[in-house]
This record gives C-alpha cells, sequence and structure tokens, in this order.
C-alpha cells in the first residue's frame, strides 16, 4: 500500500515519541496501585513472610515436629515435660531447662517446630483447593456462556444450588461421605467455591461473546479453544485474580474448621486447625497451644484477605480514574 | 409487588428440590447400606435385612427419591439410627438452642457494627478510621473456633476473680431449672400447640423472660454472651465495613450537601438523611449473615457445649448417625435459603427499582 500524502517529519517525531515511551499495561499500573495502599503492602510482607517460613521449614524448625521427645536421645529429652508454657533462654528461661520456643505439646513434641511446618499446609491447602475451583469453575462458565440455552440453564442452576448451601455445611456434609482426611476436605471446600468462579467466567463470556474481535475470530475459523483462551478469559483474569485471592483466605478458615472438628488432616500432621482441635480442651490449662495456631491462621487469612482488597481496587480501572 | 413475590416463590422451588435431591444424594453415595455403615461391624445379615426392608432401603434409588419426597410432604424426616427417635422431635428440642444463639450473635453483630461503621465513615481517614478497619479485618480473618476458646480462656480464667467473669461453657448453670411454659402456667396443653409451647420453652430466655423468672433469664443471658460474641464478630466485621463504605458513598451525593448548606446539625444530616439511604445494602448484608451464622453454629455450639443444631449435627457424624446428618442438612439449607428470599423480597420492597428488573 502506498501513501499519498507524505507524512510531515514533525509529527513522524511525535508518533516515535508516543510509541518510546513506556506502555503503560494494565499490570504495571495495578502493581503501582497495590504499592500505594498500605494495607496491601502490609499484607503482602505478612505473606512473604509466610512463604519464607513455608520454603525454609526445615532449617527454621529447632526440632522435628513429628518425634515426640521420648524416642530422641536422652541429653536432648532430659528435662522435658507435656504441655510446658514456651521457655526462652534468652529472656530469663531458667538455663537447666530444655529451651522451647513455644512450649511442648501433649505428646512432647516441640510446639514451635510443628507451627513452622505448618506454614506450608496452610499455603497448599488455600493454593490447592482455590485452584481446583478455578479450573473446574473456568470450564463450567466457560461452557455455560458459550452454549447458552439449556446447557447453560442447567450448569448454572445446579450452580444455584451449590451456593444455596451455607458452603461451611456443604463441605462438611461431602466430607461426611467421603470420609475424613486432608484430601477429602480439601475436594470438600474447592467443590463448594466452585459457583463463585463459574459465575465470573460466564458473566465475562457473555460481555465479549458477541463483541466484534470474536465475532471476526469466528468468522476467519479460528478453533473454539483459541477464542476461548486468547480472546475471551483474559477479559475475566482479573476478576478470577481478586476472587481467588479472597478465596484463598475463606479455604484456609473453612479448611482449618474441618481439620478442627476432625474431619480435615489427621494427627499426627502438623497442620495449625488440627493442632488446635487436638488441644483445644486444654485451653484452660496451656492456652499456649490454642493461642499460636490460632494467630498463625489468623495472620494467614488476614494477609489474604489484605491482600485481595487491595487487587480489587487495583484492578478496578474505575477505582483509579 | 404481588407479582414479584410469586415470581421469587416459583424461582425457589426448583432450588429447594435440588437441595433435597444433593442431601439425598449425598447420603446415598456412602459405600454400604445406611444399617452396615451405621453398625460397622457388628451389623450381620440378621439386623440388617428386616430393617432395610421395613424401610424400603432395597428398593431402586429413583423409587427411594419418590418416597423420601413423600416423607418430607409430610413433615417426616425419619428417625435417628441412634436415638430411635424422630428427627423432628429432635429438631424441637435443637433448633430452638440455635436460633436464639444465631439471634444474640446477630444482634451483636448490628449493635457493634452499625455504630462502627457509623463513626468510621464520618471520621474518615482519621485514627478512628484506621483503628476500626484494623478491627473489622482482624474480625473477619478470625477463625471462629479460635476466638470461642481464648473467650472462654481470658472470662472464666483470667478474669475468674473479678465481676467479669463468665460462665465458660453450657446453657444454664446446673441447679438452675426453666420448666416449660405451660408448666409454668399450668396450661393442659398436647399435639401442634405442645410442640410449638416446647419449642419456645427451649429457648432459655425467651422461656425465663415469658415465665418472669429473673434468675434464670439472668443466667441464661451470662451464658449466651460469649458464645454470641464468637459467632457474631465475623458478621459484626462485615457489617461494620458494608456500613462504613455505603455511608461514604451517600455523603459525598448532592443533597447532603445540600442539608448541610441549609444548617442542619451534623449529627441530623449523618442519621436522618445520611444513614436512612446508606442502610439498604447494610440490610442485605445482614440477612445473608444468617447462612454464616449457621455454619458457625457448629463450631460455636461444639465449643460452648450448647446442645442445639450446629452440635447434633457435628455428633450425628460422629456417630455415623446418617440419617440426622441428612435431616439436619436438609434443614440448615432450607433456612438458608429462606432467609436470603425474605431478604430478596424485603429488599424488593424498600427499593421499588428492584422489582422491576
Amino acid at each position: 500500500m502506498t501513501t499519498d500524502h507524505a507524512i510531515p517529519p514533525a509529527e513522524v517525531a511525535v508518533f516515535d515519541e508516543a510509541f518510546q515511551r513506556r506502555p503503560s499495561s494494565l499490570w504495571r499500573d495495578a502493581f503501582r496501585h497495590l504499592f500505594r495502599k498500605r494495607s496491601a503492602i502490609v499484607g503482602m510482607v505478612m505473606l512473604g513472610l509466610l512463604v519464607f517460613v513455608a520454603l525454609f521449614h526445615t532449617v527454621l524448625a529447632t526440632h522435628d515436629p513429628n518425634i515426640p521427645m521420648l524416642d530422641v536421645p536422652a541429653e536432648v529429652a532430659a528435662g522435658v515435660k507435656k504441655r510446658t508454657p514456651p521457655c526462652i533462654h534468652l529472656l530469663g528461661c531458667p538455663e537447666d531447662q530444655p529451651q522451647h520456643i513455644l512450649g511442648t505439646d501433649g505428646n512432647l513434641r516441640d510446639f514451635y517446630s510443628r507451627m513452622v511446618y505448618g506454614a506450608q499446609w496452610s499455603l497448599i491447602i488455600g493454593f490447592t483447593t482455590v485452584g481446583f475451583a478455578i479450573v473446574l469453575g473456568t470450564l463450567g462458565g466457560a461452557v455455560a456462556g458459550y452454549a447458552g440455552g439449556w446447557v447453560d440453564n442447567l450448569i448454572m442452576r445446579v450452580m444455584d444450588v451449590i451456593l444455596a448451601f451455607p458452603s461451611l455445611i456443604l463441605a462438611i456434609a461431602i466430607v461426611t461421605v467421603l470420609g475424613p482426611g486432608l484430601i477429602n476436605a480439601l475436594l470438600a471446600i474447592g467443590f463448594v467455591s466452585i459457583p463463585v468462579y463459574a459465575r465470573i467466567v460466564r458473566a465475562s463470556v457473555l460481555s465479549v461473546k458477541e463483541a466484534e474481535y470474536v465475532t471476526a475470530d469466528r468468522a476467519l475459523g479460528v478453533s473454539y479453544s483459541r477464542i476461548l483462551f486468547h480472546r475471551i478469559l483474559p477479559n475475566a483474569l482479573t476478576p478470577l485474580i481478586v476472587a481467588g485471592t479472597l478465596g484463598i483466605a475463606t479455604a484456609i478458615l473453612d479448611a482449618a474448621a474441618l481439620s478442627f472438628l476432625g474431619l480435615g488432616a489427621q494427627p499426627p500432621m502438623a497442620e495449625w486447625g488440627s493442632m488446635l482441635g487436638a488441644e483445644r480442651n486444654q485451653v484452660f490449662t496451656s492456652p499456649h497451644l490454642v493461642f499460636f495456631p490460632g494467630i498463625a491462621i489468623m495472620l494467614t487469612v488476614l494477609s489474604f484477605n489484605l491482600l485481595g482488597d487491595g487487587l480489587r481496587d487495583a484492578l478496578d480501572p474505575r477505582l483509579n480514574q | 409487588m404481588t407479582g414479584y413475590i410469586v415470581r421469587r416463590l416459583l424461582l425457589a422451588i426448583p432450588v429447594m428440590l435440588g437441595i433435597v435431591f444433593v442431601v439425598f444424594a449425598l447420603v446415598r453415595l456412602i459405600p454400604g447400606d445406611p444399617c452396615r455403615a451405621a453398625l460397622g461391624e457388628r451389623a450381620t445379615d440378621e439386623i440388617c435385612e428386616p430393617y432395610l426392608e421395613r424401610r424400603g432401603l432395597n428398593e431402586p434409588i429413583p423409587v427411594q427419591f419418590v418416597y423420601y419426597l413423600r416423607e418430607l410432604l409430610h413433615g417426616d424426616l425419619g428417625d435417628s439410627y441412634r436415638q430411635g427417635r424422630p428427627i423432628t422431635q429432635l429438631l424441637v428440642e435443637r433448633l430452638p438452642v440455635t436460633l436464639q444463639l444465631s439471634l444474640f450473635a446477630l444482634l451483636f453483630a448490628v449493635a457493634v457494627g452499625i455504630p462502627l461503621g457509623i463513626v468510621s465513615a464520618n471520621w474518615h481517614n482519621s485514627g478512628v478510621d484506621v483503628a476500626t478497619m484494623i478491627v473489622a479485618n482482624i474480625g473477619v480473618s478470625m477463625p471462629v473456633f479460635w476466638l470461642g476458646l481464648m473467650l472462654q480462656y481470658l472470662f472464666a480464667i483470667l478474669l475468674k476473680d473479678t465481676p467479669l467473669r463468665l460462665p465458660p461453657s453450657g446453657a444454664l448453670q446446673p441447679g438452675i431449672i426453666i420448666p416449660p411454659l405451660y408448666q409454668t402456667y399450668g396450661w393442659h396443653v398436647s399435639g401442634a400447640g405442645k410442640t410449638i409451647l416446647d419449642f419456645l420453652s427451649n429457648m432459655h430466655a425467651l422461656n425465663a423472660l415469658l415465665s418472669h423468672n429473673s434468675k434464670g433469664l439472668g443466667d441464661a443471658l451470662r451464658h449466651l454472651i460469649l458464645p454470641a460474641v464468637a459467632l457474631g464478630t465475623i458478621p459484626m466485621a462485615i457489617i461494620a465495613r458494608m456500613t462504613r463504605s455505603s455511608l461514604l458513598e451517600v455523603l459525598g451525593l448532592d443533597y447532603i450537601r445540600t442539608a448541610r448548606s441549609k444548617g442542619l446539625a451534623e449529627w441530623a444530616v449523618i442519621m436522618r438523611h445520611g444513614l436512612r439511604n446508606a442502610m439498604l445494602p447494610v440490610v442485605t448484608i445482614i440477612g445473608l449473615q444468617f447462612g454464616i451464622l449457621l455454619a458457625g453454629a457448629v463450631l460455636t455450639e461444639t465449643i460452648f457445649n450448647l446442645s442445639g443444631v450446629g452440635r447434633a449435627l457435628y455428633e450425628a457424624i460422629t456417630a455415623r448417625d446418617y440419617r440426622v446428618v441428612e435431616g439436619f442438612t436438609l434443614v440448615i439449607a432450607v433456612l438458608f435459603v429462606a432467609v436470603n428470599l425474605i431478604v430478596d423480597l424485603s429488599y424488593a420492597y424498600l427499593d421499588p427499582r428492584v422489582r422491576l428488573q
């Protein structure tokens, strides 16, 4: 193609400058807004700390989290008693007592090491359940939105029924059927959170299904899966990220509740919810065994909540104006 | 409005049917038949076969579903395997406890959450606002069961020798008995009337109030404080956040500026002009908290030794009393749907725009 009119050099320079400027992408903008929000930064710092503990749990732990002190060499085990309160030599705990930063639990295990090992589980629980729910929810929502008609109706009515239960109650009922255990608890929690993501994806499918660029793709004979993954899903990405981050917080809380009731992680696994459940009758005599796991769960959930709220504000273009 | 109500009620029917089907299907998915699942090793053919035959549990699943629906329509949830009693009878004993607890928790959530929201919206971005939002964020992140245990420790151990001491568990102190209403007043009732009175009497605080038993009322309330605070904290935090953001939005509108410029006192602007319009989303949120309360009741009642629906559900799971699990899950889900429906309808009543959509 040739042009009839040559572009004046001055305008070329303007264009050049415009193209050389760093493009302001959605993600760059979002990060800028995220780092301007104090609560989101607090959330990220807390989360970073948690990831650090989860990654280096073997280095940070002072004892084996699962072996009672009875089974270790006598010089290590000497003087260890059940459910002793925290003893830190630097803070004035007598030198003749063995040092246990967060005390010991009912099975003569070092509670601090168990807490450290628990960090990885809360992250694994959060990410696997939400990942599972997002994958299935995206699939269901995309099919429903794309197919329309009775398929849409069927899928979304099923989602309505799942949403009609209080989520923890349905998760409890599902675990009752599957049998107690961490994997089953994760499946149950993942399953009950599918509708949230299905609705998000369906809504964004419906909003771009009839857009010109999708019609153009269809006219060109682009495959359905390519249209779905390259044209439609990118539109659903930001709401999915926000809902997913907040969903991780809920999933960790629900998983802790199931473990607390004895339906999730089983002893001796060092999972915070089940550690709390195992010692809950000792709250009046050894409150530290209940206090620390609960605080850890709360801070983890809080960090995801703060980050999720921050992401929502940062990724919503209407709020950025 | 009538048209809208009818439409919403009709829409709720398939959801209710879906719930019944899910609950029915879940229990049928448990490996083995209900008799062998409940009895475990002690199950023998001599015990189980007649039982399954009598209950129609040997029939094909679709036939069983029809039987199940028919029973439900007659208000029959079946019998507990363990206790041999009708589940509806268990409900009359257990549901009032949960309802009373949930109501008190909601009362706490509203009474604390809304003022917090107002204060923090009014002094937007001040220290009070930041502190309130920190409290609200921590509140939604707290495991209910942990908060319950910590409250028990605080009020029963740390504050043991102060007037603030509160009982850590149970519904009433041993020795304090609040007789059912018909006994107090010497009424002779039977049938449905007795069931209703039993139901009301099992809400200890209400029962004590109605029978002018001030000692019983005081004790019942003292036992309710800790579980209600534990259960109500998450809803409180959500209500506070919602009130704040909704009120902030309204306070930025033109008519508020008009109200201020005509010289109205600040509290009148906020309470009369702002809050009234900001309450609509808050009312919806309050209604939606009911589901959180019902789910939280399982945990709270287990910790505080209250014999409500939640603890009954937990006990039924550990005892593998699947008929009770089925019945109680169903009742909780139906209650949840019903409350959501009422919220929807009241929303439509308060805001005519919703009806027209």
